[in-house]
Parts: C-alpha cells; sequence; structure tokens
C-alpha cells in the first residue's frame, strides 16, 4: 500500500488512496503552498496582478485537472476512493469544474479591488483557493465526517476573507458575525451527525443509505432528529430562511469582492453536500424530509424576495436577492429526482457567474473606501460609464429570468423539475416570488437610466415640465467611472457565459444531466 | 452597413422555395440591430438609415411569404425545424397559417412606420437597436410552432419595451415602465409553469417530451388540468392584450411612452396577447375554453363597456386612446371565446384592423402634440381650417374605430357580433352598445379638437399641417384602412381556412359524441412539412 501505512498505529489502517483522484483538491492546496512561499521568498513586497496570475494558473490547473477527470468518468463510470469516504461521479466532478471557473472569476476581480484599495500581500489568494478546495471537498465527499471536515475548510477561510478590510468596522463585524453564527451552524451540524449516526451505525452516505434502504426503524425519532439538524446546519450555510439571518449583514459588510465569492462558493458547496446527502442517501425517507424542504423553499423564495423590496442599500439588496436564488436551487433537492438535481447543478452554475458578476459592479461603483452602496449611487450610471450599466443591467435582467440568459434556463430547469415532481404549488410560488423580484432588480436599472434629479417628493406627485429644469441635473455624481482591466475582464467573462449559454444552452444542459450521482 | 441589411431582404426574395423565409424574417431585425451596435454613437444618419433598411427587408421578406403563402389551406406552412435545446425538446420551430399570416404583416409594417416616423432624437443608436430587437421578438413570437421558443420571444418583447419607455417616454414614464414589466412578467411567469405542466403531462402520455404545439395539440387533459393550464396561459395574456380588468397598467404605460413606443405597444405587443388566446388557449385547451368560455366572454364585453365609458371622460388624448383600444381588444375577446367560424375570424381580422387603427391614432396624436405640447383635448379646438389634410386622415381613421362600413373596422366588428350573436346572444347585444360608446367618445374628441372653438391663448400660435414625411407615414395606413374595409376578401380567404381547421378541433375536442357530417378532415399539419 503506501509507504505511510508502515508508520501508522496497529490497527489502523491507512486505507488505498487514488491520488489522481483528488488531483484537483491537492493542486489547490499546493498550490496554496506555492503562493506563501513565494510571498516569504520576495524580499520586497510583489504587486497583487502577480498573486492573482499565480491563482488563475493555479485554478486553471486544476480546472484541467477536473476536466481530465470529467473525460475518465464519462468513459470509464464512476468510482470512489479513500475507503468509500469520496466520491468521484459526474456529479462531484461538475461542481470541482464550478469551483474551478469560480475561483479563476474571482481571483481576476478580486485582484482589481485590492490595487484599488491598497491591500497586498497573497494571503487573499491563499485563503480563496482553500475555501475552494474545501468546496470541492464538499462536493465529493462521501462521508458524514468528511463532509463535516470539508464545510470547515470551506468556512474558516471565508470569516477571515469576511473581515479582509480591517480598516473598516463593518468589514469586521461582518467577519465576527459570520464566524459566530457559521460555528454555531457547523456545531448543529456535528450533532444532526451523531444523531444520524447513532441511528444507522454509519456515517457513511452509501452504508446509510443501504441500511435505510433495508431496514423499518420503527422508533426513528433519533434518526429524524438528526436528519432535522442536518438540514438546519445545511439551511444555514446556503442561507435558507429562516436561517438567513447572518447574510444581509455579512454580505453587506465583507469586502464587495468577497462577497460576490463567498455567495457563489458557499452556495455551490454547500447545495453540492446538501443535494448528494438528501437525494442519494435519504430518498427512502422522502415523505419525511420532502414536506420540510417544501416549507423551506417557500419560506426562502418569497421571504427573499419581499425583504428585498425594502432595501436601499444594493449589497444588501442583493442579499436577499441571493436568498430567493437559494429558494429555487431548493426546488431543484425538493423535486428528488435526478432531473431535479440536474437542475439544481445548472442554476448554481447560472448563479455563480451571475452573481461573481454583479458584485463586481457593485466593487466598481463602491469606489474606493468600498462604502457607496446606497441606491442613489447608482442614479445616472449609464451617464458615467454606460458600457459598465449595460453589463450590470444584463446581470440583473439574467437574474430576474430574462430569457435568452442562463438565469432564465436555470429557472425554467428548476420549474420543470418541480412540476415533473407534481408540486405544482411550489412551482407557482416560485414564479410568483421571481415576478416581485423583478421590481427591485428593475429598480436599480431605472435608476442606472434615469437622467432626473434625486427628489423626495418622486416623480409620481411632480409632473413638471418635459425634459425637466437643467439646474436640477447637478446631484448626479459626474464624470466617468473607471473600471481597471482585470475587473473589466472579469465581466467581461461573466456576462459572456450568462449570454451565450443563454442563447446556446445545449452544452450547459448536456453538462448537468451528464453530472449524476453515482447510485450505490 | 445598410447595403447588408437590404441584400438580406432581396436574397430573400430572389430565394429558392427552400428558403427559410421565416427564420430570416426573425434574425434580419437581429442583424440589423448588430450592424446599428457596431456604428458610432454619433452617425446618426447612417443608424437611422441601418434601422429603416432592416425594417424594409423585413417588409420585403414578409411581402415574399405572403406571395409564397397558399391560400384556402388551413395548416401550418413554410415550416422549418432545427433542434435547439435537444435534451429538454425545444426546437427552434417556425411555421405561419392564416393565424398568425397578417399580424406578421402587421408587424413589419407597423416596425418600418415606427422607425421612419419616430422623430427621437436623443440617443438614436439606442433607441433604433431596441426597435429591432423588439421587431425580432414580436415576429419570433408569431411565427413560433415552439411553446417554449413562443414564451421566449414573447418575454423578450419586455426588454424592448421598457427600455423604450424609460428612455424616451414622458414624465411618469418610470413609473409606467415599472408598472408595465411587473404585471406582464407576473402573468408570464404563471405562463411558464402552465407551459411545463402541459408538456409534462403530455410526456407522462406519450413519452415524448416536446414543446412542439402540433404535438401538444394532442395532449388528454382532464377538465380540472385544462382549466388550471387553460388560466395559468391566459394570465400572460390577459395582461398582455389587455383583458379587463387586467389592463391598468396599458393606460399608464401608452401615455408615458414614446409615440414608437405606444404604437407598438398597442399596434404589435398587445396582439401577442389575444393572438396567444386564439393560437394556445383555443389549440391548446378546447374543452377547457368551452367551459369557462361565459367568463371571458363576460370581460370581454365588460371591458368594452368599461373601456368606452373611461374613454369617454378622459382629458388627455393619449389615455383616451389606450381606453378606447381596451374597448377594442374587448371585441377582439368575444370573437375568440365565441367559438364559431365568424366570430374568431373576425377576432383574427380586428386584431390587424385594430393594430391598423390605433397606430394611426396614436401617430396623429404624436403630431398634434409635437405642434402643440399638448394633449388635453380642451386645450386642442378649431384645427380643422389650419389643418384640413390632418383634419381628413383623423376623420377616417376615427370612423374606422367606429366600425362605420366601408372601412376596416366594420369588417372585423361585424363578423365578430354576427358569429357572437349564434351561441352568446345577450353578449352580442351588449357589446353592441360599446359600438354606440365608442362613436360618442371619438366623435366628441374629433369635434372638440376640429371643429370646437380655438382657445384665446393659442389663436396666435402656428399650426402646420401634415408634412410630406408624416403624410408618408400615416399614407400606408389609410390605403390598408380603406383597402380592408371596401374589399376584405383576400384575406379573409387565408385567415378562415385556419380559423375553420381550430373551429372543428375545439368542436372534436370539446363534443367527442356529436358526430358530424360533412365536416372535411383536418388537413394534416405534416403535409407541408418538407
Amino acid at each position: 500500500m503506501t509507504p505511510f501505512a508502515a508508520l501508522a498505529p496497529a490497527g489502523l489502517a491507512i486505507p488505498h488512496i487514488d491520488y489522481t483522484a483528488l488531483l484537483p483538491e491537492l493542486i489547490l492546496l499546493g498550490g496554496v503552498l506555492v503562493l506563501i512561499g513565494v510571498s516569504a521568498m520576495t524580499p520586497r513586497r510583489l504587486p497583487t496582478g502577480v498573486y492573482a496570475t499565480m491563482t488563475v494558473a493555479i485554478a486553471a490547473a486544476a480546472l484541467v485537472a477536473s476536466l481530465r477527470l470529467w473525460r475518465d468518468v464519462q468513459n470509464h463510470g464512476a468510482f470512489t476512493t479513500v475507503a468509500h469516504s469520496v466520491d468521484v461521479d459526474g456529479f462531484a466532478v461538475y461542481f470541482l469544474v464550478l469551483v474551478s471557473c469560480i475561483l479563476i472569476v474571482a481571483a481576476i476581480i478580486g485582484s482589481g479591488y485590492l490595487r484599488r484599495e491598497g491591500i497586498a500581500g497573497c494571503e487573499y489568494y491563499a485563503l480563496a483557493l482553500i475555501s475552494g478546495s474545501g468546496a470541492m471537498l464538499m462536493a465529493s465527499a462521501n462521508d458524514l465526517i468528511f463532509i463535516f471536515l470539508a464545510l470547515e475548510v470551506l468556512s474558516i477561510p471565508l470569516y477571515v476573507m469576511a473581515g479582509f478590510d480591517r480598516r473598516r468596522p463593518t468589514s469586521q463585524e461582518a467577519a465576527i458575525k459570520y464566524f459566530v453564527l457559521g460555528a454555531f451552524s457547523s456545531a448543529v451540524f456535528v450533532y444532526g451527525i451523531a444523531l444520524v449516526y447513532g441511528a444507522t451505525g454509519s456515517t457513511n452516505l452509501p452504508e446509510i443509505g443501504a441500511f435505510l434502504a433495508h431496514n423499518v426503524i420503527t422508533a426513528n425519532g433519533v434518526l429524524l432528529a438528526g436528519i432535522a439538524l442536518l438540514i438546519v446546519g445545511f439551511s444555514f450555510k446556503v442561507a435558507a430562511v429562516p436561517f438567513h439571518m447572518w447574510t444581509p449583514d455579512v454580505y453587506q459588510g465583507a469586502p464587495t469582492p468577497v462577497t460576490g465569492f463567498m455567495a457563489a462558493l458557499a452556495k455551490a458547496g454547500g447545495f453540492a453536500a446538501f443535494l448528494r446527502v438528501f437525494v442519494a442517501t435519504f430518498p427512502t425517507l422522502r415523505g419525511d424530509w420532502q414536506p420540510v424542504i417544501w416549507a423551506l423553499a417557500a419560506l426562502t423564495l418569497v421571504g427573499g424576495a419581499i425583504v428585498a423590496l425594502a432595501q436601499r442599500d444594493v449589497k444588501r439588496m442583493l442579499a436577499y436577492s441571493s436568498i430567493n436564488h437559494a429558494g429555487f436551487v431548493l426546488i431543484g433537492l425538493q423535486a428528488v429526482t435526478t432531473k431535479g438535481v440536474a437542475a439544481s447543478a445548472y442554476y448554481l452554475f447560472a448563479y455563480a457567474f451571475m452573481v461573481l458578476g454583479s458584485f463586481a459592479v457593485v466593487g466598481v461603483v463602491g469606489a474606493k473606501g468600498d462604502r457607496r452602496h446606497d441606491l442613489e449611487a447608482y442614479r445616472g450610471l449609464a451617464a458615467r460609464n454606460p458600457v459598465l450599466a449595460t453589463v450590470f443591467s444584463v446581470l440583473l435582467l439574467a437574474q430576474a429570468g430574462v430569457p435568452f440568459t442562463t438565469g432564465f434556463f436555470a429557472k425554467f430547469y428548476v420549474i420543470a423539475a418541480s412540476v415533473g415532481a407534481h408540486s405544482y404549488a411550489l412551482a407557482v410560488v416560485a414564479m410568483a416570488s421571481a415576478a416581485i423580484a423583478v421590481f427591485f432588480y428593475l429598480r436599480v436599472v431605472l435608476l442606472m437610466y434615469s437622467t432626473q434629479p434625486a427628489d423626495p417628493g418622486d416623480e409620481a406627485t411632480t409632473p413638471g415640465p418635459a425634459g425637466g429644469g437643467v439646474a436640477t441635473l447637478v446631484r448626479i455624481p459626474v464624470g466617468r467611472l473607471v473600471v481597471q482591466p482585470s475587473i473589466a475582464l472579469g465581466l467581461a467573462v461573466s456576462v459572456g457565459v450568462t449570454v451565450v449559454f443563454g442563447v446556446w444552452p445545449q452544452p450547459l444542459i448536456d453538462f448537468t444531466r451528464a453530472a449524476t450521482f453515482i447510485f450505490h | 452597413m445598410s447595403a447588408h441589411a437590404v441584400a438580406v431582404g432581396l436574397g430573400a426574395v430572389a430565394g429558392q422555395r427552400a428558403f427559410p423565409f421565416l427564420t430570416a424574417l426573425v434574425l434580419t431585425p437581429v442583424g440589423a440591430a448588430l450592424v446599428a451596435l457596431v456604428l458610432p454613437r454619433r452617425a446618426v444618419w447612417a443608424i437611422r438609415a441601418v434601422g429603416v433598411a432592416g425594417a424594409l427587408a423585413v417588409l420585403g421578406i414578409a411581402a415574399a411569404v405572403l406571395d409564397e403563402f397558399r391560400a384556402g389551406f388551413g395548416g401550418y406552412q413554410m415550416v422549418s425545424v432545427h433542434p435547439w435545446v435537444g435534451s429538454l425538446g425545444i426546437s427552434w420551430s417556425l411555421g405561419i397559417d392564416g393565424i398568425s399570416l397578417f399580424l406578421v404583416l402587421l408587424s413589419a409594417l407597423l416596425f418600418l412606420l415606427a422607425l421612419a416616423g419616430a422623430g427621437e432624437r436623443t440617443n438614436v443608436k439606442s433607441f433604433t437597436i431596441w426597435i429591432l430587437l423588439l421587431e425580432a421578438a414580436c415576429l419570433g413570437s408569431f411565427c413560433s410552432l415552439d411553446v417554449l421558443l413562443f414564451f421566449l420571444f414573447f418575454e423578450t418583447t419586455l426588454v424592448p419595451v421598457y427600455f423604450i419607455i424609460v428612455g424616451w417616454g414622458h414624465e411618469k414614464r418610470n413609473h409606467a415602465a415599472m408598472k408595465f414589466f411587473i404585471y406582464t412578467f407576473t402573468g408570464s411567469a404563471m405562463m411558464l409553469v402552465g407551459i411545463v405542466a402541459l408538456v409534462s403531462i403530455h410526456a407522462g402520455q406519450t413519452g415524448v417530451t416536446t414543446f412542439d404545439i402540433r404535438q401538444l395539440v394532442q395532449t388528454h387533459l382532464s377538465g380540472t388540468a385544462g382549466v388550471l393550464l387553460l388560466l395559468a396561459f391566459t394570465a400572460a395574456f390577459a395582461v398582455k392584450a389587455p383583458i379587463f380588468p387586467f389592463h391598468t397598467w396599458s393606460p399608464d404605460a401608452y401615455r408615458e411612452a414614446p409615440v414608437a413606443g405606444s404604437v407598438l405597444m398597442a399596434g404589435v405587443t398587445a396582439k401577442l396577447g389575444t393572438y396567444g388566446i386564439v393560437r394556445f388557449d383555443l389549440g391548446l385547451f378546447p374543452h377547457a375554453t368551452v367551459v369557462l368560455a361565459p367568463v371571458f366572454l363576460t370581460l370581454g364585453v365588460a371591458g368594452i363597456v368599461y373601456g368606452a365609458i373611461v374613454a369617454a371622460v378622459q382629458k388627455d388624448l393619449k389615455r383616451l386612446v389606450a381606453y378606447s383600444s381596451l374597448a377594442h381588444i374587448g371585441f377582439i375577446v368575444i370573437g375568440a371565446f365565441a367559438l364559431t367560424g365568424e366570430s374568431v375570424s373576425g377576432a383574427v381580422l380586428q386584431m390587424v384592423n385594430h393594430g391598423l387603427i390605433t397606430a394611426a391614432l396614436f401617430l396623429l396624436v404624436a403630431m398634434i402634440y409635437r405642434r402643440r405640447q399638448t394633449m388635453n383635448v380642451a386645450h386642442l379646438g378649431g384645427l380643422q381650417r389650419r389643418a384640413p389634410v390632418m383634419a381628413a386622415t383623423f376623420a377616417v381613421v376615427v370612423l374606422a374605430s367606429i366600425g362605420v362600413p366601408g372601412l376596416n373596422g366594420f369588417v372585423g366588428e361585424f363578423l365578430i357580433l354576427a358569429g357572437t350573436f349564434l351561441t352568446h346572444r345577450w353578449w352580442a347585444v351588449v357589446a353592441v352598445a360599446g359600438v354606440v360608446l365608442a362613436a360618442v367618445y371619438l366623435l366628441w374628441a374629433y369635434q372638440q379638437i376640429f371643429h370646437g372653438p380655438e382657445r384665446e391663448s393659442e389663436r396666435d400660435k402656428p399650426f402646420r399641417d401634415l408634412t410630406w414625411r408624416e403624410g408618408a407615414v400615416l399614407a400606408p395606413l389609410i390605403v390598408l384602412i380603406v383597402a380592408m374595409g371596401v374589399y376584405p376578401r383576400p384575406v379573409l380567404d387565408r385567415i378562415t381556412p385556419s380559423v375553420d381547421q381550430l373551429i372543428t378541433h375545439v368542436e372534436q375536442v370539446a363534443h367527442p359524441n356529436i358526430p358530424r357530417v360533412g365536416q372535411p378532415e383536418p388537413t394534416t399539419h405534416t403535409e407541408v412539412a418538407k
């Protein structure tokens, strides 16, 4: 076996590890060491662009490794390794690819922000890579303990990143809040694992599944309590109502590119494990947990959309909109079908690029200091930078689900899955929430294209002559907004993915359809 | 650059029989929009030229489609099917029949007039691009045989209209645009669920996941499922058309939009709603349509009466036209739900008529506004002496709108009322009252504007008669209003076979036990599908 076997204490066997199966994660973790090593060995501080380039290269290498794995899985079938605690199936590899893409885009966008804010050093990128490896492990974990470890690897760097802008108190507040509630939810999650283990005698997902398939537990209180706690733990991570309280504060306080990264990555990783644990492991108990997910999804959809209406801060608004999106992903989970899983996976892919791009724009508008996030900051943006306004409009409309964007197909796909599982009411609730959500997306678009001055009396009461007076235009911020090249590149990728796969959806849809679980 | 767009159009005309006319129809405006996109912002003249050339090319292709169209045949023609998202059963399926043919022609004409007649000075580039994209979306909706493709185009129309209102509208444009978008988005959100549910039921019955309407019409639906699906679909169409009481967005949106926006919204995108009712409600849910027909007939009649009464008290000309438009849509709705051959043919014809008439009215109102900066009827008066040609044009349009024989409005309304009278007498009786009311408010407005006393303060201001360019924009509309009133036969010859086939389908599904003698077998759809 491995050379380490001899070092193991008697009775503890080191399982066989297929390192090629773990290559994407290993590349990321190795990359972290390279980054830190380079940073330690260079006498002077390197510009942030150097680290960004290295991060992109590392993530690209992970992407290549993931795509190789994808080919292997498609050609030779799925397999497990590390004593069945790591699954290498279409579903896992799909998320490996997604996480690699998120890392690439986030590194590109982040570098522009860090340069503007004068935050040097490799830590940001190193933390992002560690977090990314955690998300990858979440997707491929096949054991509850392993999921817990991956969850911590995913989360802890994000806590640090949320507080990355040390000069801003809100950033620190966000970090503490995220950390405390995150630790709390982890504790709940571990408790859930313990109860499930107590009821089934295993932490390994296929073993639990097999146990439940072959045994009827008559007094299943412990098991159901465990499942309930797992749902709570996951709901915290993916920000489902009513476990979403941390989201608006953390999204608002964290440095803006971190918010985008966190939103994309934590949702992808969290939902990957959520889907695997519930759809692949507990399908036999669906009668018990499906209604709970139904209620969670409905609450998340409606709650996110309605509370977002009241927000004046764009980051908070996008935080609630991301809660609304989480509701849509939950719909795919609620279906408990292969189609539902594929729909959720598609949604997460589409969402990742929309949210990364959206927060990148918010970061640009936030200007140096990352403070200008009130809706008023967007008034007349089209005059200051027409391209940026167009890009943001596309991203917001995509989030609203307008056709010929990935956002539309994402919603369509989950609705189709939901209707396929005969959850008609949930589909109607979802589309109603989408209709509500249109309002706050469009409000930003309106402001960007508005040439009217801010007026407390508002346009409803003061008709005024057409065209308006020249003197009233002074409150609109003037001067062009400068978009750094790296952020422009990141935005181009985000919008490109959103539009290209909206017009030509076939490849991405096929990709998700092949992203299925291994069925033991 | 503009030559490119024209070349596409000419290529279409000169092409072989197998030329994908409908695909060219949908993609030509997109191509023109892309050309306009790469032109510099300052090249206003070139951008306008590209826009008009693109719209002209579309009209050329539409004319070729009319030429290719086989009259007397009820099925879909010029069908072209390409897989698009094969794994989900979505395809790029376009086809045309008597129901959609004239709506395509109407759209092609109105978009050209809107682009040629629009006086927008600011940001011409964005304006032209939005109008062209809207044209593509509207034409795509009318030609789609794939329900999801229809939905995509249908939904896409929101974005250009929204930006047209926001960018070039009147004072309360933001409010109006928001209201418009949210109302229509909510309606179509329900339709999306309905589409998915229908396809899911169809897949359960046949094992084939497809969005092709030609296959979906064969789905067997239980009574409740049919009614729920019909309601889900109609949510979208009722808001879009708009049907009373889902109309509250429309007076605001029509009022605040720039003239091109009002013309295209009332003339074309509103027709997406009524077209959807005829094509999808009747075609896909015949049984539920029969069950719910009294409800929709009542709403239609309510719209006619309500629209007419509210129009009568409007001071604002544009709002007046908006409410009169609501009344006219009421006629189309009762025609569609009366479910007789005459009434549905009348409804389809009236969609075209209403498009021509409302477009002309909105254009005329805009021309008055351009001269006087007011749309308030009370501030206008005595314009007949200063602008006799404009007054005469206005009179013709008003008379057509009222439904005076010899003009196109009469033919449509007569067919609708005659057909409705056969099956739903009392609704037809009340609807006739709407015709009388329309005469009241439209003639009153006409009288006030052109023959009423001129206000003291306005007496010294000049008022030009129609300019050459304005006349050129209005002329095609007036010619068609008169021509279709005097000789509607060629139009009806093309509409009727498709409508008859639809009605036969509705009756067969809704009343399967009644034996029918002498009814022709419905023409197989696949006959022309290559």
